[in-house]
């Protein structure tokens, strides 16, 4: 069953399920799955993994944890950097059967601006999501979880592009609405959340810290009920869109944060379980979608004409 | 040498579960997938009951295996209960569902020249008995295990091995790598193919190395997808860090500094 069709910031999307950034390689999916991947894409529209300015190998192994009904993950943004990923990524990125979103994250405003400038000038890229969970060097702060260090990222790479611009909330952040809100005055189109919760895990024998990186973050449905929170406390303090993700695996759980007040949903962690997760969960979003819309339309009928063909 | 996997994960059935020593050897109706994996690809698998619902609420993710060997419809995986998901694994009989997403990741490539040299350890065996079907009589397989009840997995073996055990209860008293280093002695061009825990494949790495021998070793590291969507599995090598999954699990000796990967084998 396809859809409900939806527009996201000006976007048209043929459904309003998307993948989080870093959780799906649609390279590396097509290399081990071949063209089926692009026949049965899995999202509506795709995120990229997040992009620096400069190439990162990533955080030393090992780099994930399983824990209850979850997963624990350092990775450490390993990118080929802007000019890796413009020449080699990018034309493939735009082959997919889905609009294209550009996860970007600069260590200073100046990076930052660099990205938006260089990602945005190129037709293939229908939005930028501003990966603002890292801090910025010149504050220390990390820019999402201060509403004035977004605020500011914000403002100074939106005069940059016109096109939509996505800020990825941090959940590690006292006030996520006051963030989102923050991000809403200073231009952003639509905010998504929710990015991974800190967490650690322990080596089983020598109690050091496991995770190669120190900590880590957590997703899975060990986090879903605190981002249905997240993303519904946040929906009612802004009036742009809301990406909601966080341990969604089924229809129902997308139901839930659409219901919250999210505009579109985001697969993460499933993804990992089953490759063609992001499809399932859309399915079965639109039964329950049109289920619902069937309830409410017959609930709709004045009472004289119910039961009537 | 890949053979591509249909995408997502799909619901097949267990066979049946063998005992093969300390070991089990599970075998799933695969019928939606492909005929031809190659040796040394993976599958990434979970029951279909049970899972996520364990102690701890583990397992969670899916676990990666090297098949064994296909037969009749049939794909085979070696599994020893050693925690939560290989418990779980090990739990399943015939009949039960049981996800499968594969094959995955690249197999061991042909020799260039030289007689193939097939090491395998414990549970490492796995890709080694579907290599050798292929390779024939041509391959020599020398295989290590801790005891005699884990080396009755060199039965599934249809021609002649060489074992050593750690306590000489069966074989030779010794690591594989002393029959491998004989081996290398006798034939210095031969092209080495070993699947094992990391401390053995770093000792077979470190052998080659020092022979000039080429080596093809197929490694293992906690994944999370293995597609290449999590970047969770990389190894290091002299080319940076590889995902095991998409780039591997077969890597070339020669781009390893160790074959000792960090967080395997906890």
């Amino acid at each position: 069953m396809p859809g409900p069709a939806i527009e996201l910031c000006g976007v048209a999307l043929r459904g309003p399920v998307l993948n989080g950034s870093g959780t799906f390689d649609a390279i590396a999916a097509r290399r081990t799955f071949g063209d089926q991947v692009l026949e049965r894409f899995p999202f509506d529209a795709f995120v990229s993994k997040t992009i620096t300015l400069a190439p990162r190998q990533g955080n030393p192994p090992p780099r994930l944890w399983e824990t209850a009904s979850g997963l624990i993950n350092s990775i450490g943004l390993p990118n080929k950097g802007l000019e890796g990923f413009l020449a080699a990524d990018l034309p493939e990125l735009a082959a997919l059967p889905v609009p294209l979103v550009v996860s970007v994250m600069g260590f200073s405003h100046d990076e930052l601006a660099e990205l938006v400038a260089r990602v945005g000038e190129r037709d293939e890229v229908a939005m930028i999501e501003l990966n603002v969970s890292c801090p910025n060097v010149e504050t220390g702060l990390v820019m999402g979880a201060d509403p004035a260090e977004t605020a500011r990222a914000v403002e100074r790479t939106r005069p940059l592009t016109d096109k939509p611009l996505i800020v990825k909330l941090t959940p590690n952040a006292s006030e996520p609405q006051a963030v989102a809100a923050a991000a809403e005055t200073a231009g952003a189109d639509a905010v998504s959340l929710i990015n991974t919760l800190k967490g650690m895990a322990l080596h089983p024998r020598t109690r050091a810290a496991w995770l190669g990186g120190g900590s880590g973050g957590v997703s899975g449905p060990a986090v879903r009920a605190i981002a249905l929170e997240q993303v519904y406390t946040v929906a009612r303090a802004v009036e742009i869109a809301v990406i909601g993700m966080g341990g969604i695996q089924t229809g129902r759980h997308a139901a839930d944060f659409l219901a919250a007040g999210a505009a579109a949903v985001a697969v993460g962690t499933e993804s990992f379980r089953d490759p063609a997760a992001g499809r399932r969960v859309a399915d079965e979003l639109a039964v329950i979608l049109a289920s619902e819309r069937g309830l409410s339309e017959a609930q709709n009928t004045p009472a004289g004409t119910r039961g009537q063909a | 040498m890949r053979t591509l996997a249909p995408f997502g994960r799909r619901l097949a059935r267990v066979a049946a579960v063998e005992r093969v020593g300390r070991y089990a050897l599970l075998w799933a109706e695969d019928a939606d997938g492909p005929a031809d994996p190659r040796p040394g690809q993976f599958y990434m698998l979970a029951a279909e009951a049970h899972w996520g619902a364990g102690a701890d609420e583990r397992p969670w993710l899916p676990r990666a295996f090297s098949f064994c060997r296909v037969e009749g419809g049939r794909i085979g995986f070696i599994l020893e209960d050693v925690g939560p998901g290989t418990h779980r694994l090990a739990q399943l009989a015939a009949g039960d569902g049981l996800w499968l997403t594969g094959p995955l990741g690249i197999g061991f490539a042909p020799p260039d020249a030289g007689r193939p040299l097939l090491v395998g350890g414990g549970i490492g065996v796995a890709p080694i008995v579907c290599w050798c079907d292929e390779l024939g009589s041509d391959a020599r397989v020398l295989l290590g295990f801790r005891s005699a009840g884990h080396a009755e997995a060199a039965s599934l073996f249809r021609g002649e091995v060489a074992l050593a055990t750690d306590d000489g209860s069966v074989g030779r008293r010794a690591y594989v790598t002393e029959l491998l280093r004989e081996e290398l002695d006798a034939d210095p061009a031969a092209t080495v193919y070993a699947c094992g825990p990391p401390p053995m494949l770093e000792a077979v790495r470190a052998l080659c190395a020092e022979r000039g021998a080429r080596a093809q070793l197929a490694m293992e590291s906690g994944m999370a997808c293995g597609f290449g969507a999590c970047f969770g599995c990389v190894v290091p090598t002299r080319n940076g860090y590889v995902r095991l999954c998409v780039d591997g699990p077969v890597v070339d000796a020669g781009e390893l500094e160790t074959a000792l990967v960090p967080g395997s084998g906890h």
